[in-house]
């Protein structure tokens, strides 16, 4: 596995999250929480800081991470997509929305683009049926989307970065 | 404490509050099949994570089966074990885990002793109605342990073991649902973990999703290759437990017939590894009146408490663990590398053959020895000291393989000079026996007078932690004993914190010591067996003329004719070793990142 090297200052951020929680490893997961948002993803070298401070092993640590959908251990790209397939955005047609942005990014739900762009991942309802289907990309929320839609949203992103 | 009445099966019982369904309906001779459950009694252990529901019964009044291994007694509890609704909940439940379990039990090693295949037998199962996804995982093959998660009922006792018992942890349940397995820290194999070799996995394994590496074939191989002499040593623990796997009472010594059977198998030497536990005693008791003369006379640099380094589960877990203090580990090899090393030079010397024409088999209550006798610096230009190492399952696999009917064979005894040993290495394998066996040699070299009571009583038992004091003509050694790594731990991070009272500490990996080792019968956390087993052990330390390893004439011949001094200069080239810094290389990476 390679060897990532992670930041001084947000090790040391992780360091300071654990210790608010006393270093209890009861606090496991809302450390794992935060130790996601810090570093946007929980690579190894992550989850060994957190086994090392709240002195339990990493296999722990390792299972916890595995269980939860929610953690992840690849990073997200830089513009994270997420397909709602809740109940109204299925019914109107999510899942081909979400096969569209597949191909066109070529990578499966889960994955990130070599150009670290964009990530893809689905969501059970963000709460604006009324919009279905839906799409999140960042905070923007895209609602009443059309696999024919997929190609001009992404190239906004693509402009924004040229 | 508060006392329940309720009724199982008809019949009435009593049990104290708390207890759970299934408990009462043991104390009642009632038995209630279980797969995850797992109850260590004497270990103060219970794995019942409710997963398998194949303990389920009904009760009276209330909707849904329940569990008996979760369900705790009520006042006036109307329970049925085996209605027919239960009966088709458990057949359902067997089924269904069926479903997903290879259905090649002809060609497993646990053929015969697999708790999944009883209780299908038990429960009458003929066919499997359900068909499903099966799962594909990889076999991972560690040179002690074979872990092959397609056989996994998801039971999670090994995960208690390695984790509350052995706080080793190394395994871990992964992923969820149909994808769940257990495996180990970003799904390494064994081999690259933190896994120590202990086996206490293997032990628990209800089915043969752990299993020790099996190397019968290379044995057979060896005896049936006419250039090679090959050698047996037998450790101390599998004569009180081989028996068990051909009928015998737990705790039978069966020393004179293992010894005929692996003659009967054609071993050209039938030696005992009870010689060469002589011998580390010499070595290592050597070590420790050092140690503790520099100590003594205040030398600041000596390591303190010095620890034992017999067992090979113990020693990993030092240098993965605690690396730190890997220099308070006895320098001496274990019994079985003492012995390796011995048969390959002086005793090749003495029968005039190069140490690559013999071939060393070592028939062991553990699975760790594999690992050892697979460590590069136990071999001298790639040809390694112990060639082969056997648990006692796989030498009571080969004796039936031979077709030799183990209990109709006679008494026969080791042959000489690597077969004789004295009581002190008998008791190596006990907790406490070790340090015992020292004590005999170390008491009487240091003060130059007779003990007058061979037997340290205070140091035997099968309490976790133990401590004891000897006198040694007014120096008192302050001794430590553990036994289960979850207990060393404990006396280790005292080491560590500088709070250790002792001078030495005895650790033996597996609880009970190797009586209770990964690879002997299985004993189901029974510390009745365990002690039945290590009272043979001292019966036979009392049944033996010499009791004291620096009496062992064949010893004294060896260091006369060949070692010269104990922790002499060839002593120390043959005996002894040194350990690694095994500890998880991440940490090196933060190391470096602090620099900046």
């Amino acid at each position: 596995m390679e060897k990532i090297h992670l930041p001084q200052s947000k090790i040391k951020e992780l360091q300071a999250v654990c210790k608010e929680h006393d270093n209890d490893s009861g606090e496991l997961i809302n450390i794992l929480h935060a130790a996601q948002e810090i570093f946007g993803y929980l690579p190894r070298e992550v989850q060994e800081i957190v086994a090392s401070e709240l002195h339990i092993p990493v296999s722990r640590v390792y299972g916890v991470v595995t269980f939860y959908s929610f953690f992840t251990m690849t990073p997200k790209g830089k513009y994270p997509i997420s397909v709602c397939l809740g109940t109204a955005c299925y019914v109107r047609g999510a899942e081909k929305v979400l096969d569209e942005f597949q191909r066109q990014l070529e990578i499966k739900v889960g994955e990130t683009t070599l150009d670290g762009l964009f990530s893809l991942d689905c969501l059970r309802c963000v709460g604006a049926c009324g919009l279905a289907p839906v799409v999140t990309i960042g905070g923007k929320v895209y609602g009443r989307i059309t696999p024919e839609k997929v190609r001009d949203i992404l190239s906004e992103y693509y402009i924004r970065e040229e | 404490m508060e006392k329940i009445k309720l009724t199982i099966d008809n019949r009435e019982v009593e049990v104290l509050k708390g207890t759970t369904i299934l408990d009462a309906a043991k104390s009642m001779g009632i038995r209630i099949p279980t797969l995850c459950h797992m109850k260590l009694e004497d270990l103060n252990y219970e794995n019942n994570p409710g997963a398998c529901r194949i303990c389920v019964v009904e009760i009276e009044g209330r909707r849904n089966l329940a569990p008996s291994c979760k369900m705790e007694c009520t006042e006036g509890m109307v329970v049925r074990t085996h209605t027919p609704r239960v009966m088709n909940a458990r057949k359902t439940v067997m089924e269904l885990i069926l479903s997903n379990h290879p259905a090649g039990c002809l060609t497993c090693s646990s053929n015969g002793y697999c708790e999944l295949q009883t209780i299908a037998h038990d429960l009458g199962i003929r066919e499997i109605r359900y068909q499903g996804e099966q799962s594909t995982f990889e076999i991972d093959r560690s040179p002690s342990i074979v872990r092959n998660m397609n056989k996994c009922i998801m039971c999670r006792r090994c995960e208690t073991m390695c984790n509350s018992i052995q706080t080793v942890g190394a395994l871990t349940a992964v992923h969820r649902g149909f994808n769940a397995a257990v495996s180990t820290a970003f799904e390494r194999d064994i081999a690259g973990s933190t896994c120590s070799y202990c086996g206490q996995c293997v032990s628990v394994c209800p089915v043969n999703a752990l299993s020790g590496r099996n190397t019968q074939q290379p044995v057979l191989d060896a005896l049936a290759d006419p250039t090679k002499i090959v050698i047996a040593q037998t450790a101390p623990a599998v004569r009180t437990a081989l028996g068990r796997d051909f009928g015998c009472e737990p705790g039978t010594l069966v020393t004179g017939k293992m010894v005929s059977a692996l003659r009967q198998l054609g071993f050209d030497y039938v030696f005992d590894t009870d010689f060469a536990a002589d011998l580390t005693i010499m070595e290592e008791g050597t070590e420790l009146l050092q140690r503790l003369g520099k100590y003594l006379s205040g030398d600041q640099e000596v390591k303190i408490p010095m620890m034992t380094s017999c067992c090979p589960g113990w020693v990993s877990f030092v240098e993965q663990h605690f690396p730190e203090l890997r220099d308070n580990l006895s320098t001496a090899k274990s019994p079985q590398q003492m012995f390796g090393a011995i048969a390959k030079s002086y005793f090749a010397e003495k029968l005039g053959v190069d140490r690559k024409n013999v071939v060393v088999v070592s028939i062991m209550p553990c699975l760790a020895k594999k690992y050892e006798a697979s460590r590069p610096e136990f071999a001298v230009e790639g040809n390694p000291d112990v060639d082969i190492s056997i648990y006692t399952r796989e030498l009571a696999r080969l004796i039936r393989y031979a077709n030799i009917n183990f209990n109709e064979l006679p008494d026969s005894d080791f042959d000489h000079p690597l077969g004789e040993s004295t009581g002190a290495g008998v008791i190596f394998g006990t907790t406490g026996g070790v340090i015992e066996a020292a004590c005999r040699t170390a008491y009487e070299l240091y003060t130059r007078k007779p003990l007058e009571k061979i037997e340290f009583k205070e140091l035997r038992g099968l309490e976790g932690i133990r401590s004891g004091t000897i006198n040694f003509d007014g120096v008192p050694v302050k001794i430590g004993i553990a036994h289960g790594l979850g207990n060393a731990r404990k006396l280790v991070e005292e080491v560590k914190s500088g709070k250790s009272p002792y001078h030495v500490i005895e650790v033996m990996a597996c609880p009970g010591g190797c009586i209770g080792g990964g690879g002997q019968p299985f004993h189901q956390g029974r510390m009745d067996v365990l002690r039945k087993r290590a009272a043979a052990l001292y019966n036979e330390d009392e049944n033996k003329p010499i009791r004291k390893s620096h009496e062992n004439p064949y010893i004294q011949q060896l260091y006369k004719e060949y070692l010269g001094e104990p922790c002499g200069p060839k002593a120390h080239k043959l005996l002894h070793t040194h350990y690694f810094d095994r500890k998880e290389v991440v940490n090196m990476f933060l190391e470096t990142d602090k620099n900046e």
